[in-house]
């Protein structure tokens, strides 16, 4: 996992860069604050740091810059919760910036959450094919990934290999960055304004075109693409197409008594062909984005069919998989 | 991935008839991996585990297929050296039988050459391919075996030919289901139930091998399936295969074949070898019938032994029994003749026998051992089935 430090590195020099690029005139006046504040994060003093860049975004909440240099601020203090959420929210206001995800995939590696690291680096490669780190990153994920599938194959104790790994992770991550960011500001400094870093070489002219319509947008569009997929997955329900209602559910979905996933799929298919109609409806939906691609949607649900007639309140967890929005995890009530 | 392809040695692909199984969904793995389609290869895999997390070989697939995105693999299960390497090696034995089977499964022209006959009442008959690790289950067809499923399966640590107690071997011969024990009757060791063998049986007994136990049973439920060497001597399937197939075995009728390599032969060349025998058997009941004791006792080889008497005190007892009988009828009826494998020319023939004369009738099940001498067939053993 030695390559995971790699995009810190990274993170500190051309990320930074690439916002530079876009939000040139931002605000001048906190461009200050800004910069003081890399300056101290770079140097260590992550406290100050955060100091000045919460004075920054005070003037400008929405400004990606600071909040990006707050998320990695956070990571360095180890409040990954903190960090997550900022990069989280960073990938929803501009879902075509590659180095968000990356980040979240680093968080989520350091925590054992490999699965969900690489969706978030393959994520990342898509907004951004040529981005390097992110493939690099990847790599090390999927050994990562092997090694687990390995331990599943020959039923080792795969939570205490886990639990290893990811505290030798943590005191890397703690140590890394008192040597490090040094050499790596100086780099990014200087190439700065006019010859951005072979990374961000073709990022840019891609990022300030997604800036402008950054922050509100991304996430109406992924409520709608929700929304749809859930009325999709109760229309087919309704139509008794149990292939394409099966086909809304995720690969990894949690099945409700954690049966397997074949044993499952044949009751739904049973039951659901057995009923002469069924109706469903949905009412007022609600769906919160947990990120650009988890989503939790609660509605009340309407089910008639010639045998059985019931309204409850039911929260379908979502994921999106290739460009497409799966369910993963079921519930009744709330 | 270079090594991985060559590891699995492409052979033609075979298209699956039947519903896929989760040995089909492994198979369509290795096809896409041999069609270098790795991302599609990772996909099927996934939905592998999906279906079944307990198919640890699944994983065994998933960390290579993972692992040739970070780095070049050195070996199919490219698992780190400090693993106890045996454990590898029957995931990798596993995968190789599972996908031999696939790929080689017996053409429609090929039949077990153990199966000449069964009964009407018999509806199946499995034989077991020690070598590839594989329980073939034939339906009786009017009266031709005709494939309908085949599943993997573990068999002894130690391999086959048991002879002794505790020798983890499985047994080769020919046996049949005695007893169906139901899941809730059983730790979770034995899975989904159990169907104990009737090892040792009559020629296991006469060349003296000892032991007992030896049941088909499921797998304990935190694992799909075992590796292909691995139990104390039973045959093992995966818990869902058990359940198919204990719907068709029936106790004490269903033969259980158990052969090192089966050897194949076509249909034309089993009935030749059925006519033969079956002409041998009638002629044996005609030749009762007449009470001309030298004739019938002309079908008894020297080397005959019955559950109590050798050949000399088998002769002079039915001299003796024919000498008082003014009349004796003999009725042959529910044949099979299965042939036993390992041994030369030697065939396991049941029936039930209805035997008339003055003074004595009855009707009982029988087993004879018939074995070919110098082209001729001869009884080897005769005793109550």
């Amino acid at each position: 996992m030695q390559n995971l430090n790699a995009p810190r590195e990274w993170l500190r020099g051309s990320a930074i860069l690439a916002f530079a690029f876009i939000l040139g005139a931002a605000s001048v006046a906190r461009a200050d604050d800004l910069q003081e504040a890399q300056q101290l994060f770079k140097s260590g003093q992550t406290q100050q740091a955060l100091e000045r860049v919460n004075r920054a975004l005070a003037a400008n909440p929405r400004e990606p810059q600071a909040r990006f240099l707050k998320g990695l601020i956070y990571t360095e203090q180890g409040k990954q919760q903190e960090a997550t959420e900022i990069f989280t929210k960073l990938t929803q206001d501009y879902p075509n910036l590659p180095e968000p995800y990356n980040n979240l995939a680093v968080i989520y590696a350091s925590q054992g959450q490999y699965d969900k690291a690489r969706t978030a680096l393959e994520q990342s490669i898509r907004t951004h094919p040529s981005y390097a780190t992110a493939y690099e990153n990847l790599g090390d994920v999927y050994a990562k990934l092997a090694s687990q599938a390995y331990g599943k194959a020959l039923q080792l104790d795969a939570s205490n290999s886990g639990a290893q790994n990811k505290l030798s992770l943590v005191r890397e991550l703690v140590r890394e960055p008192a040597q490090k960011p040094v050499a790596a500001a100086p780099v990014a400094k200087e190439s700065a304004p006019k010859e951005p870093a072979p990374a961000a070489k073709e990022p840019p002219a891609q990022v300030a075109a997604a800036a402008p319509k950054a922050p509100e947008k991304p996430a109406a569009e992924g409520n709608a693409e929700v929304l749809q997929a859930v009325n999709g997955w109760a229309e087919a329900w309704a139509k008794q197409d149990v292939d394409a209602y099966l086909g809304h559910y995720a690969k990894d979905f949690k099945t409700p008594g954690g049966e397997p996933r074949e044993a499952w799929e044949k009751t739904r298919r049973e039951r659901i062909s057995a009923a002469k109609s069924i109706q469903v409806a949905i009412d007022s939906p609600k769906v919160t984005m947990r990120s650009p691609d988890q989503a939790s949607v609660s509605f009340r649900q309407t089910y008639q069919s010639d045998k059985l007639k019931s309204q409850n309140r039911k929260t379908l967890e979502l994921v999106k998989a290739d460009g497409q929005w799966l369910i993963r995890e079921e519930k009744a009530g709330k | 991935m270079k090594r991985f392809a060559l590891a699995l040695a492409a052979a033609a692909l075979c298209a699956a008839a039947h519903a896929a199984t989760p040995e089909d969904k492994l198979s369509a793995v290795f096809e896409a991996i041999e069609a270098n389609q790795l991302d599609v290869a990772l996909k099927r895999v996934d939905a592998l585990i999906a279906g079944y997390p307990n198919f640890r070989l699944a994983y065994l697939v998933r960390g290579d297929l993972l692992l040739a995105r970070a780095r070049p693999l050195e070996t199919f299960g490219n698992v780190v050296k400090t693993v106890p390497q045996e454990r590898i090696e029957g995931l990798r034995e596993e995968a190789l039988a599972r996908l031999r089977a696939q790929r080689e499964r017996p053409g429609e022209d090929l039949l077990p050459r153990y199966v000449l006959q069964l009964n009407p009442e018999q509806k199946y008959a499995l034989v077991v391919d020690s070598h590839r690790s594989r329980l073939y289950v034939y339906a009786n067809d009017g009266g031709k075996p005709r494939l309908i499923a085949d599943y993997y399966v573990t068999l002894g640590k130690n391999g086959i030919e048991k002879t002794r107690e505790g020798d983890q071997k499985t047994p080769i011969g020919v046996y049949y289901v005695t007893a169906n024990l139901p899941r809730k009757k059983l730790t979770d060791f034995y899975g989904a139930g159990a169907f104990p063998i009737n090892y040792p049986n009559e020629w296991d007994r006469r060349q003296g091998r000892d032991g007992h136990g030896i049941w088909l049973h499921g797998v304990p439920s935190n694992v799909y399936s075992r590796p292909p060497r691995a139990s104390d001597g039973c045959i093992v399937l995966a818990n869902p295969d058990l359940v198919s197939l204990g719907r068709q075995l029936q106790i004490g009728l269903t033969p259980v074949i158990i052969a090192d390599q089966v050897e194949w032969s076509d249909a034309k060349a089993l009935e030749a070898e059925r006519a033969s025998l079956a002409a041998a058997l009638e002629q044996w009941r005609a030749d009762w019938q007449s009470r001309d004791t030298e004739r019938y006792l002309e079908h008894y080889s020297q080397r005959f032994s019955s559950p109590d008497q050798d050949y000399a005190s088998w002769a002079a007892h039915k001299r003796k029994v024919n000498a008082g009988k003014a009349w004796i009828k003999v009725g042959v009826a529910r044949v099979s003749m299965l042939r036993y494998p390992r041994e030369r020319d030697v065939v396991v023939v049941t029936f039930v026998q209805d035997y008339r004369s003055n003074g004595l009738s009855n009707v009982m099940k029988k087993r004879q051992y018939w074995a070919k001498e110098a082209g001729a067939w001869k009884i080897i053993y005769e005793g109550p089935a």
